[in-house]
């Protein structure tokens, strides 16, 4: 990282770090202060990652450093430099989804989307930890991302679709989250 | 509509189905861009400079040093921005930025544009304003008392925004008819939509003189007007482009200052221009749940029949109109659409106050009454010794009726409703059996589908659609509706899709965009499905008919004989002989040329005839049954919903899978009101919000969420789009009052205060365990002049749905 220096008015000088964006190397200038959540949506134009708060408290911003969950909006851009970063836009495989975007997609559990990059990617980690969740090891992950649309519900189901999927058992969802009770 | 909405129809492709969503792939890879997504080279941002104080005269604003501040690209103030508005056209009642006076904590006095958000943000810091303090109206109470200073100038007596009474029949005679009469006062706190994206807009001004506002509306329609009005621009020279809502649940249908502010620096500037709000000026922005006392009067017979109700309700509006006068109305007007009424009489009051304006929030002020009802039902239920679920159904009112207040429903299934839910849930087994410390409490609602009514008087339709087909085969259909994600782009795929036989996902669908759509008028009350629904399949079955007619002729078969299914045009009797979709299209174009058709909706007059009529009817009701079970730990007082059963009626699921996802969002929303979430205000004058932040405001996360277990009925609704109804806002309305009854089935308390925390359950636990009244909630309704009432005749009574004069002297008993 170069040396920051103050310039004229009191501001500060670009910083210039390199990092992993998605299993790519990138480097990027930005002024000091600026979170992780603003480098990587105005300096790097990754918008996939939201925000609801800036203060650590809605769960929209999360990313993974290396491979863990972080809330984006609360970690600086210079404290990534060297590391490995993933947002949204790193889950699909080319044009192959990863299983919870296909799932979240398939049962509508992203309803109006706005929480559901910082919901993917918590699962994401969850499911590489614990391959077969309980609902309550859902909840328990994912209880400091807040959606409002969903009730959180079709959440759950879809992270329970793509775990199975993704331990290679039949994966159909069941027939109530879909149609109701009868 | 009856008839055309092809409800009817058999052997439905697409319609029933549970297809993804149209955007469901872009959204979970993050590529959908909601507002604050959009950058444009040269943007400025904007920063609002917001009053600290809550009520104050401004005697001086200077900002000179913030404009000489390097960076700083233009400052705005109220005088730049005269001409006033508002969300309804009864209540002008807002500056873009304040003139003279401030009415809130947060209202916006001045607006810098800079090269970005830091210069704008360290310049807010140099402007200096001077204000002198005025009183502060602080609750409905004060508003009562304190006449002068008044909030606005406008409005009825001091600080009182508006009053409105009405008697249907006779309700002194119906009191005069009841074994029992009971009145309970009750109160609603006020809430918030807390979408999880905040507001923003970005806004561009060409030097054509065209205006182009990105921004998160539910209204984009409105706006533009609001826009035209206040910017001094033709209408045809502003496109506005709702971007997709990161949630809206009515916070997003107001327009708002900060989007007439961008548009004003683009104009002034030259440059792109963007805002995205703080969470904690979206608190401010607010336009949530009123905060509602209400007193409820019922005379009920030893069967749980109701003889007469007198309701009476009062708004906290806070500082501004905005919608607030629907708001009032809806306080009463659905009181009459579940259980039978046979008179009624509605007293409404709101009162402005120095605090971020209320206004829609999912079920716009139907969740107050319906909660003050539902647990008076279950109280009146306990006095006449019946089950309150056998007693709703009982009373429920038919279809196809006519309430006293001259509101139509069509279809209703409440009865089938509440059985669903009673079998589910084992409510004969739970109901006063559980152990103490568990309980299970039932709630009914019913819901307008839309409103009858446009926002601004108007004969055009509420909803249009077009539809473009052309040789490739492609259809695209273009409608003004936003979505919110609530799937209302998807709808019009399904719809368009089985009505021209072809694949939703082969549909490109263009919403939101004064330049490009036709009006629709919104996604508010529930209108969006029926409305743009019934306009889509007329365009469609139009442009059905242009290719059955070139299809007719090529085949030599009768235009009546052709399906359209599975992608091709064929001879029913024969299916062999037929064509693509795509080949159909060609030939159309050939024998027609450029292909296009149109549709729109207008919903139905509706019987009643006085003034106010308009607000309450819409072309379709849907009906909500729900039952809650609930733990109260009688320690702690602490609540906790293991689950809820949800049964409703949607006419026709259109996408099974969208409805029972918005029932879920319903039980959530109502969870999180009947428990924890409040808008409230530090106890003393200076009326700060007492936590603008998601952390201190408490809303449901995974560890509150309750199970879910939802039933749909289909009624198949002949108004609605083959068959369908709302279901974003009504599947709301139970659950409150279906928690607030289980709470007392669980311990014998009565906590008739929204939210129920544990210091109120503690509370009233003490009371009774002192011989009291097991009770927390509001004792007092304080009272203020009305004026006389709009009397009706019901229908029951033979009335003519207008307004009588009657002598009240001989009208009481
Ligand atoms: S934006 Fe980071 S937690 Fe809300
Ligand atoms: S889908 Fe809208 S906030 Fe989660």
């Amino acid at each position: 990282m170069k040396q920051t220096r103050k310039k004229g008015n009191g501001r500060l000088q670009k910083a210039h770090i390199r990092l992993q964006v998605n299993g790519e190397q990138v480097e990027v200038a930005f002024a000091p202060h600026k979170t992780l959540l603003e480098v990587l949506r105005e300096d790097l134009g990754l918008t996939g990652t939201k925000h609801g708060c800036e203060l650590g408290e809605c769960g929209c911003c999360a990313v993974l450093v290396d491979g863990k969950p972080v809330l984006s909006c609360l970690a600086l851009g210079l404290a990534v430099e060297g590391h490995e970063v993933t947002t949204v836009e790193g889950m699909a495989q080319g044009t192959e989804l990863h299983p919870l975007q296909q799932t979240f997609a398939e049962l509508g559990a992203a309803q109006c989307g706005y929480c559901t990059p910082g919901i993917l990617l918590t699962a994401k980690v969850l499911i590489e930890k614990v391959p077969r969740p309980s609902r309550d090891e859902i909840k328990e992950a994912l209880a400091g991302n807040l959606c409002r649309c969903t009730g959180y519900i079709k959440i759950y189901e879809a992270v329970e679709l793509a775990a199975a999927r993704m331990a290679g058992e039949p994966g159909e969802p069941a027939k109530e989250s879909i149609y109701g009770w009868e | 509509m009856a008839g055309s909405n092809g409800a009817k129809r058999r052997g439905l492709k697409v319609i029933g189905k549970p297809f993804h969503k149209v955007d469901a792939k872009v959204k979970v890879t993050g590529e959908l861009k909601f507002a604050d997504d959009l950058m444009l080279p040269r943007m400025l941002h904007t920063r609002l400079l917001r009053s600290t104080v809550p009520h104050a005269r401004i005697v001086k604003i200077d900002t000179s040093k913030a404009e000489a501040y390097p960076g700083v690209k233009a400052v705005l103030l109220g005088k730049d921005l005269p001409t006033t508005y508002g969300a309804l056209p009864v209540s002008e009642d807002e500056h873009a930025l304040a003139i003279d006076r401030v009415r809130m904590v947060g209202d916006p006095v001045a607006a810098i544009a800079a090269v970005d958000e830091d210069v704008a943000t360290e310049a807010l810091d140099l402007i200096e304003v001077e204000y002198e303090l005025l009183q502060t109206i602080t609750s409905i109470q004060d508003a009562y008392a304190i006449t002068e200073p008044r909030i606005h100038e406008y409005g009825e007596l001091g600080n009182i925004h508006r009053r409105q009474v009405y008697e249907f029949g006779n309700v002194e005679a119906g009191f005069a008819d009841a074994d029992f009469v009971r009145e309970d006062i009750t109160f609603y706190e006020g809430s918030t939509h807390l979408a999880l994206e905040q507001h923003a807009s970005l806004a561009q001004f060409s030097h054509d003189g065209k205006l182009t506002l990105w921004t998160s509306t539910q209204d984009m329609h409105y706006l533009h007007r609001h826009l035209a009005k206040v910017l001094g621009l033709p209408g045809s020279h502003i496109r506005v482009i709702a971007t997709p809502n990161g949630g809206g649940f009515g916070g997003k249908c107001d327009p708002f200052n900060h989007e007439i502010v961008v548009s004003k620096l683009a104009m002034i500037t030259g440059r792109p221009v963007k805002i995205c709000l703080t969470r904690e000026e979206v608190f401010y922005a607010h336009r949530g749940r009123h905060p509602v006392l209400m007193s409820t009067k019922t005379g009920f017979k030893k069967d749980g029949s109701i003889t007469a109700m007198h309701h009476r309700t009062i708004l906290d509006g806070g500082a501004y109109g905005g919608h607030g006068v629907a708001s009032t109305f809806y306080t009463g007007i659905l009181q009459t659409t579940t259980h039978n009424v046979p008179h009624y009489k509605f007293e409404a009051v709101r009162v402005f106050t120095n605090k971020a304006p209320c206004g829609p929030k999912r079920g716009h002020g139907t969740p107050q009454p319906r909660w003050a009802q539902e647990i008076q039902l279950d109280r009146i239920a306990e006095q006449v010794g019946l089950d309150p679920a056998e007693m709703r159904k009982q009373h429920a009112i038919p279809p196809n009726s006519i309430t006293a207040n001259w509101i139509r429903i069509g279809t209703l299934a409440l009865g089938e409703c509440i059985d669903k839910v009673v079998k589910g849930s084992g409510w004969k087994e739970k109901f006063r059996k559980l152990p103490y410390g568990k309980g299970v409490g039932i709630a009914c609602s019913a819901y307008m589908t839309g409103t009858q009514t446009p926002i601004y008087y108007n004969k055009m339709p509420h909803s249009g659609v077009q539809l473009k087909l052309d040789r490739s085969g492609g259809v695209c259909v273009y409608c003004g509706s936003v979505e919110i994600g609530q799937g209302s782009d998807s709808i019009l795929a399904y719809i368009v899709a089985e009505v021209l036989g072809i694949h939703p996902f082969d549909i490109r669908v263009v919403t939101g965009d004064t330049d490009l759509t036709p009006v629709d008028l919104g996604s508010y009350s529930s209108r969006v499905t029926l409305m743009t629904g019934n306009a889509a399949i007329q365009a469609a079955e139009r442009a059905r008919e242009i290719l059955r007619q070139a299809v007719s002729e090529k085949l030599d078969v009768p235009g009546s004989r052709l399906s359209f299914a599975d992608r091709r045009v064929f001879d029913t009797e024969n299916p062999e002989k037929g064509m693509s979709f795509v080949e159909a299209v060609w030939l159309a174009e050939e024998k027609f040329g450029t292909l296009g058709t149109t549709g729109s909706y207008k919903p139905p007059a509706a019987p009643g005839k006085y003034k106010g009529s308009t607000i309450g009817p819409s072309p379709a009701f849907t009906c909500t049954a729900s039952v809650a079970e609930v733990e109260v730990n009688p320690e702690t007082g602490i609540v906790t919903v293991p689950r809820v059963w949800i049964a409703h009626d949607i006419g026709q699921a259109i996408n099974p899978l969208l409805v029972v996802g918005q029932i879920e969002g319903c039980v959530y929303m109502g969870l999180g009101e009947a428990l924890m979430e409040e808008m409230t205000y530090r106890g003393n004058r200076n009326m700060v919000h007492k936590f603008p932040s998601f952390l201190e405001y408490k809303s449901p996360t995974t560890l509150e969420m309750c199970d879910v277990v939802t039933y749909l009925v289909e009624s198949q609704d002949p108004n609605g789009p083959f068959g369908a109804k709302e279901a974003g806002q009504g599947p709301q309305l139970p659950v409150p009052p279906a928690i607030a009854n289980a709470v007392y089935d669980a311990v014998g308390v009565r906590i008739d205060e929204i939210p129920i925390t544990p210091d109120k359950v503690m509370k009233a636990l003490r009371a009774k365990a002192k011989g009291k009244e097991g009770r927390y909630g509001p004792t007092v309704f304080p009272t203020c002049e009305m004026p006389e009432a709009i009397v009706v005749k019901t229908p029951f009574e033979g009335g003519d749905g207008k307004a009588v004069e009657r002598e009240p002297a001989l009208s009481r008993k």
